[in-house]
């Protein structure tokens, strides 16, 4: 697992009180990890905290799985 | 009107988290204010408070009992003392809502008198720092007051009233005798009511020492600082917590077999229209909320045993309480006791009405006062038993517990030994 996935799966771990085996590439923060919209607009901003990036609205809007906001996170740290 | 009765008890205070040893620590004399911990005080004229015990000490605190450790990092520490209280107090009852019925019947009315001000201070920090995308989408439900009662509803399904009350000092007071008044007209068969506060912090210690309301001379002995009636009292010490009672219509308490703690007979109201927070020199407003209570309870005032006083150890309040209560009491004054347990607990705003009321209730069930510390030198002479320093045993069927806050809202409740 990559550094940013490592990352990424702790802060999920953290905000959303979820065990760490569930926390998987496939997951979704919603329909499999519990979340509500809430709780997504948090995690957003804890990804932006951690990683220095800013994460604009309309993108958010695309990061529902654990793996898409790994992918967007390893572009957005790449670019950086 | 219907009857009302207490079922079930609730608290989370200085001295310990539970009502028994709370209750225990508070008869044997012990005191809960302490130089204020995990918090810079060193600027502030006070700096010491009555802190909730938390870690290894005796009957601490332990929060992840009460609250999903991640709902606690959205929200103020009163919303977590609230979930405790409530909880304790609905099983103390023995009361969870299982059918539809149940849950439609049962409501909640917890208040708060500052509500989330830690949180509102550090968002504020993060704002200025880090501009308005850094603030949290849980900021404004973590400190709205009426979430505290809000959280007990969803954890408990309680689907019946949900209100909640801001009154300063007499919150506890109002909402227990709002949520009766509920129960009495038909609104609800059970209500969980009280009051919570976390203001320990440098913004309310600061805003507080501005007006010059909390002790500042007893920094090096805090055991010693809040002091109601004696004559070296310089202001209140700062507690914090909640208390939670479980209130019953007294035919459904009957029909399932709970236990009654006691019988909530009187709830008076007033407002002093004198000073934002300055109680009226003529004491009238205590004494019209306390003469409404008694009214409303069908008693006399030589009725009244024990009575739980406002007591905050400020230099002006305590003698104008003093003399209402001999004004209320008349002839009966000698035969009354009267004592503070602030002066034990600190003064714990918003739920002090709350906490005071369960030691009225259980004053009632143990017969016995609890005592006020520190009152070496009495300030005025009175007929009136404080119970200096040592609990008092004596008979107690009634007890009258008044609350005083900002903005002249006074609040005076009464109970009686169940029948």
């Amino acid at each position: 697992m990559s550094d940013v996935a490592e990352r990424v799966k702790k802060i999920v771990v953290e905000h959303l009180g979820v065990d760490a085996d569930k926390v998987v590439e496939s997951a979704n923060f919603i329909d499999d990890l519990g979340a509500d919209s809430l709780d997504t607009v948090e995690l957003v901003m804890a990804f932006e905290e951690e990683f220095g990036v800013e994460i604009p609205d309309d993108q958010a809007e695309t990061i529902v799985t654990v793996g898409d906001a790994v992918k967007f996170l390893e572009k957005a740290s790449a670019d950086k | 009107m219907r009857r009302v009765v207490v079922t079930g008890l609730g608290m989370v205070s200085p001295l310990a988290c539970g009502v028994e040893a709370t209750w225990r620590r508070l008869i044997a004399g012990e005191s809960g204010a302490r130089k204020v911990e995990r918090i810079e005080v060193s600027d502030i004229p006070c700096q010491i408070a009555a802190q909730v015990p938390r870690g290894d000490a005796p009957d601490a605190f332990h929060p992840d009992e009460w609250m999903d450790p991640k709902e606690q990092r959205r929200v103020d520490d009163f919303i977590v003392y609230a979930m405790s209280a409530a909880t304790q107090a609905l099983r103390d009852a023995d009361w969870a809502p299982k059918t539809y019925e149940e849950e439609i019947e049962t409501g909640v009315l917890i208040g708060s008198g500052i509500g989330g001000l830690g949180g509102i201070y550090d968002a504020s920090v993060t704002l200025h720092e880090k501009g308005p995308r850094r603030i949290s989408p849980f900021f404004i439900t973590g400190r709205l007051i009426n979430l505290a009662g809000g959280q007990v509803s969803i954890a408990h399904k309680l689907k019946g009233p949900n209100h909640a009350v801001v009154t300063a000092c007499s919150t506890g007071a109002h909402a227990i005798g709002d949520a009766g008044r509920l129960i009495a007209l038909g609104d609800a068969n059970v209500m969980v009511a009280g009051g919570a506060e976390s203001a320990v912090n440098r913004l309310a210690l600061a805003g507080f020492s501005a007006c010059k309301a909390l002790s500042t001379g007893f920094n090096d002995r805090p055991r010693q600082a809040s002091r109601p009636y004696d004559r070296d009292r310089d202001g209140f010490v700062m507690g914090e917590g909640a208390g939670c009672v479980v209130l019953e219509e007294y035919e459904h308490a009957k029909a399932r077999g709970a236990r009654i703690y006691a019988e909530l007979i009187g709830y008076g109201l007033s407002g002093d229209a004198y000073h934002i927070t300055a109680p009226s020199p003529d004491g009238d407003g205590g004494f019209r909320s306390m003469a409404a209570a008694i009214k409303r309870a069908g008693i006399s005032a030589s009725d009244i045993d024990y009575v739980n006083a406002h007591g905050t150890s400020t230099p002006m309040g305590d003698e104008i309480e003093l003399r209402a209560v001999e004004r209320v009491l008349g002839n009966s004054a000698a035969r009354t006791t009267m004592s503070s347990t602030k002066s034990s607990i600190g003064h714990l705003l918003g739920a002090a009405g709350a906490v005071e009321a369960i030691f009225c209730v259980l004053a009632i069930r143990d017969q016995i006062a609890p005592p006020t510390l520190n009152l070496d030198n009495p300030s005025v002479e009175t007929a009136i038993d404080l119970a200096p320093h040592a609990a008092r045993k004596r008979p107690i069927e009634i007890a009258l517990s008044n609350s005083f806050g900002f903005g002249g809202t006074n609040a005076s409740i009464v109970f009686r030994a169940a029948s």
